[in-house]
């Protein structure tokens, strides 16, 4: 006996999950995989998947470099509720008291509409990431207060209403289609290209591999273990700066006590179907790609199929748990304890 | 009942890409003390592993008593009789010494609550078989990795096991202890336990041990008397070859030793921290091997940690190459061409989960910048570089660090540190865990490098490394430099004998 194991690539267990909603849909959804064009638009379910991704995608990306640092960002949420109502704000020029008739409305230019609403965002990540790397707080804790603090932030910008608007330029963010496909999922490609740009043509990848596997020996090996983590966090307020602006552009309104409501859960859950490790080390972001896409395509699965509302959220617990079973350590040494002694047994 | 206490035969173990056991015997008598030995990556720790249960086999059997055993975990081992401290010593340093001498077996009240009392008094009880006394409330991980290893030693013998497996318990320790873990091995061989005892000393082996096994890349190799075997027999069996290398490597060194006046590549200048270490005055020039003698907590560790900016000193300062230089981060000390491979391989150096190839160009990529990413193929050629010159078993550059056997992580690291090609290179315990073949090539290796112009600072608790090595030792006792040898006084006798003196001031 000479051959020694292979093992499987770890992005397998999140694929066979995603094929196999899929192929559930080929077999008991009509339609499902058909795509026409409108107007010069796609559509179908597929294009509907990618559109509905997009946000949960954008933040995702994000999750995964916090996540890999041994850290987590449960602010997310908030952020986006912020950067959404600033938006919303700029698009009605400041002015607050917009309800009362025959205000003269004058609204910011888009590129502030758009600008402005990632600075902030970014300087919220900023405090995060100080609160972690320099007052050292637990992650956990230290994005607490943005999450509890952020949201009331976003309901005082807003005055407590929802800010409704119509703005053509910024509709186009999160409603518009280039070359026939949902402008939102070609932003969410861009940022994906963006953070692996950032990560492969720099050493950032290796630095928060580093931090996340090994603090104190990163330190030792020289490298600033305080600003990548800083970094990391302003990544993080600047992806859910952009998926703010998306929700925002796409419901034509600012909700701020429900925007983004829980998906920072869904970040970190794709994340962690996607095989990276809450206790940080190697990262897989091709994963999380994979596990935003396995999250979206249930609930649509879901909603398609017309299953009460109630039940979503109970049978995405249940798969979401599946996949997670299969990918988890025990498992994978139960399985190969068993098929030791079960060889061992056939060979005795 | 058998003759023998455990009886493994046949035993095999793969990995991916590694065949790390095949067709493995061992036997070991009743009241025995048994060597294991291999070289790094010869399967040692794997066959411990596949014994308590941390692997399940791939094939052959285990015999404990004669019956067949399957354990599933260290744990499942604890209970049939068989009690372990691994290579990579697994107690929690973030609980108390006494914690973690109690997990799995607390005291308690009455009541059912936990006795802290007693758990506290149980620990200092256990602690002074070994002749220690520290505050046992304290954190395991304030605590030298000398104590840490003594603690899980402790730990073990304490469970009165008929089996206790050390898995190399001796690497950090110093001579002293290394006497009092040998008083506690003989008295329980005495009361009849057996223990497989692992190490890369030769010297503890024959002083210790009954029999010797011995395995070579994952093969058996055989089964020897102790009393049978020459050091020579042992070193040519480890190998699998008939080598003169000891005699071989005494005139290399001593050839080198001699050198005339050079560049001053880093001096002190009262450098100190109040309450760390008294100010300092020391130089490393070029082509200097320079060695710290000492005992352990005498400051040797703390002396490189503020070289390389780990600490931040309150007293005096440091010159590089003649020019006064500040230096508040490793990352300063990088730049100013410093490197330090740290002592504890575990907390300070490696990244468990990256790949050997990472883990060797960490600290050069760091040195390089943000903005000058090393190339894959570059990074590729370093790696290979080094995997070939410290000869590191790995099935490939990508392999994660953590799947090395613990000599193999420990060349990585020092691969790291030489990569960043330094002026000085300052070394604590480069060679623990390391097998003497690999040992010597090391030493060789920085004799080579000194003698290109590198300044080396040389930290080592085995003296006769020190020795061989040296042409400066700096004497410490108690956080001070104490003293100073050069060239013709560097014996060990002299050495010793510096340590242990009463300073006269
Ligand atoms: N978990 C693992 N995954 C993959 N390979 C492994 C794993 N554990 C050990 N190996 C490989 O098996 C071989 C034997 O390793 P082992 O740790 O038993 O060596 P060792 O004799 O204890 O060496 P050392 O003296 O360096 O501690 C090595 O080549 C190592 O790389
Ligand atoms: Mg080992």
């Amino acid at each position: 006996m000479d051959k020694t194991k292979k093992p499987l690539p770890s992005i397998v267990w999140p694929l066979a999950a995603l094929g196999l909603i899929l192929l559930f849909n080929l077999i008991f959804t009509d339609g499902f995989f058909s795509i026409t064009i409108k107007n010069g638009h796609l559509f179908g379910s597929l294009i509907d998947i990618l559109k509905r991704c997009s946000p949960t995608m954008i933040m995702a990306v994000a999750m995964t470099y916090v996540i890999a640092t041994s850290g987590i960002d449960i602010s997310i949420g908030s952020i986006l509720a912020i950067s959404g109502s600033v938006a919303a704000l700029l698009v009605w020029g400041g002015n607050t008291s917009y309800l009362s008739a025959g205000a003269d409305v004058q609204p910011a230019a888009l590129f502030f509409i758009i600008v402005v609403p990632l600075l902030v965002s970014m300087v919220l990540g900023a405090f995060n990431g100080l609160m972690v790397s320099v007052v050292g707080l637990q992650p956990f804790i230290a994005t607490l207060i943005l999450m509890v603090a952020g949201r009331g932030m976003a309901q005082l910008l807003t005055g407590g209403k929802v800010l409704n608007f119509s703005h053509k330029g910024f509709e186009f963010v999160g409603r518009g289609y280039l070359l026939g496909i949902p402008f939102p999922f070609i932003i969410a490609v861009l940022v994906i290209a963006l953070a692996a740009l950032l990560t492969k043509l720099t050493p950032m990848g290796l630095y928060i591999q580093a931090v996340g596997g090994n603090k104190t020996a990163s330190h030792y090996s020289g490298i600033n273990t305080r600003m990548v983590i800083f970094l990391v966090y302003i990544f993080s307020g600047f992806c859910a700066g952009i998926a703010g602006l998306i929700l925002t552009s796409d419901i034509t309104g600012a909700d701020a006590g429900f925007m983004g409501l829980y998906m920072e859960l869904d970040a970190i859950l794709a994340v962690v179907i996607g095989g990276t490790a809450m206790s940080g080390g190697k990262y897989n972001l091709k994963g999380t790609i994979v596990g935003v896409l396995i999250i979206q395509s249930l609930t649509t699965t879901i909603l398609t199929r017309g299953v009460p509302p109630e039940y979503t959220l109970l049978v995405k617990a249940v798969v979401v748990l599946a996949v997670l079973i299969i990918q988890s350590k025990r498992t994978s040494d139960f399985i190969e304890k068993t098929t030791a002694k079960v060889s061992k047994a056939g060979a005795a | 009942m058998s003759d023998n206490l455990l009886e493994a035969i046949g035993v095999s173990k793969s990995f991916p890409g590694v065949k790390a056991l095949s067709n493995v015997n061992l036997q070991l008598g009743r009241g025995e003390i048994h060597g294991l030995m291999g070289e790094n990556g010869a399967g040692k720790s794997t066959l411990i592993k596949a014994i308590t249960g941390v692997y399940p086999r791939d094939n052959g059997q285990i015999l404990l008593d004669g019956v067949e055993i399957h354990p599933t975990s260290p744990l499942d081992a604890e209970a049939l009789g068989i009690s372990t401290v691994f290579q990579e010593v697994n107690l929690l340093n973030n609980l108390s010494v006494a914690e973690n001498l109690a997990i799995g077996r607390q005291p308690t009240k009455k009541t059912g609550t936990l006795d802290w009392k007693k758990m506290n008094e149980d620990a200092r009880r256990i602690l002074q078989k070994f002749e220690i006394d520290i505050d046992v409330t304290e954190l395991l991980g304030n605590y030298s990795i000398a104590i840490q290893q003594m603690v899980a030693i402790a730990r073990a013998l304490e469970l009165d096991s008929k089996l206790l497996i050390l898995d190399e318990p001796t690497s950090s320790l110093n001579l002293d202890e290394v006497e009092k873990l040998f008083k506690q091995m003989r008295r329980l061989k005495e009361e009849g336990h057996s223990i497989i005892f692992v190490t890369h000393f030769l010297d503890q082996v024959f002083e210790i041990t009954d029999k010797i096994t011995v395995l070579r890349n994952g093969e058996y190799v055989g089964l020897f008397n102790t009393a049978d075997m020459t050091k020579m027999d042992l070193v040519s069996k480890l190998m699998g070859k008939e080598i003169d290398e000891l005699h071989e490597f005494e005139k290399l060194s001593k050839e080198q030793k001699h050198k005339e006046h050079q560049e001053v590549l880093l001096e002190t200048e009262k450098l100190g921290k109040n309450g760390y270490m008294a100010p300092i005055d020391i130089d490393i020039a070029k082509g200097d091997i320079v060695g710290l003698g000492g005992l352990l907590g005498s400051g040797r560790t703390e002396i490189a940690k503020m070289l390389f900016g780990l600490v931040h000193t309150d007293n005096g300062g440091l010159k590089i190459k003649g020019i006064h230089s500040k230096i508040r981060s490793p990352k300063q000390a990088l730049m100013n061409q410093l490197a330090l491979c740290p002592e504890d391989r575990k907390e300070e150096s490696i990244i468990p989960d990256l790949s050997v190839k990472e883990n060797i160009i960490l600290a050069l990529q760091v040195k390089q910048g943000w903005f000058k990413p090393l190339s894959a193929k570059k990074k590729e050629e370093i790696a290979q570089k080094y995997i070939d010159l410290l000869n590191i078993k790995t099935p490939s550059s990508e392999q994660a660090i953590k799947n090395l056997s613990g000599g193999n992580q420990q060349k990585v690291i020092v691969a790291r540190w030489l990569a960043t090609n330094p002026n000085v290179l300052i070394v604590d315990e480069p060679t623990r865990g390391i097998d003497v073949g690999a040992k010597t090539e090391i030493q060789k290796l920085l004799l080579k490098l000194s003698g290109e112009g590198m300044g080396v600072l040389f930290i080592s608790s085995e003296i006769e490394e020190v020795v061989r090595c040296s042409n400066k030792v700096y004497i410490l006792q108690d956080r001070k430099v104490v003293n100073e040898l050069h060239d013709d006084q560097i014996n060990e006798q002299q050495i010793m004998h510096a340590i242990a003196a009463k300073g006269d001031s």
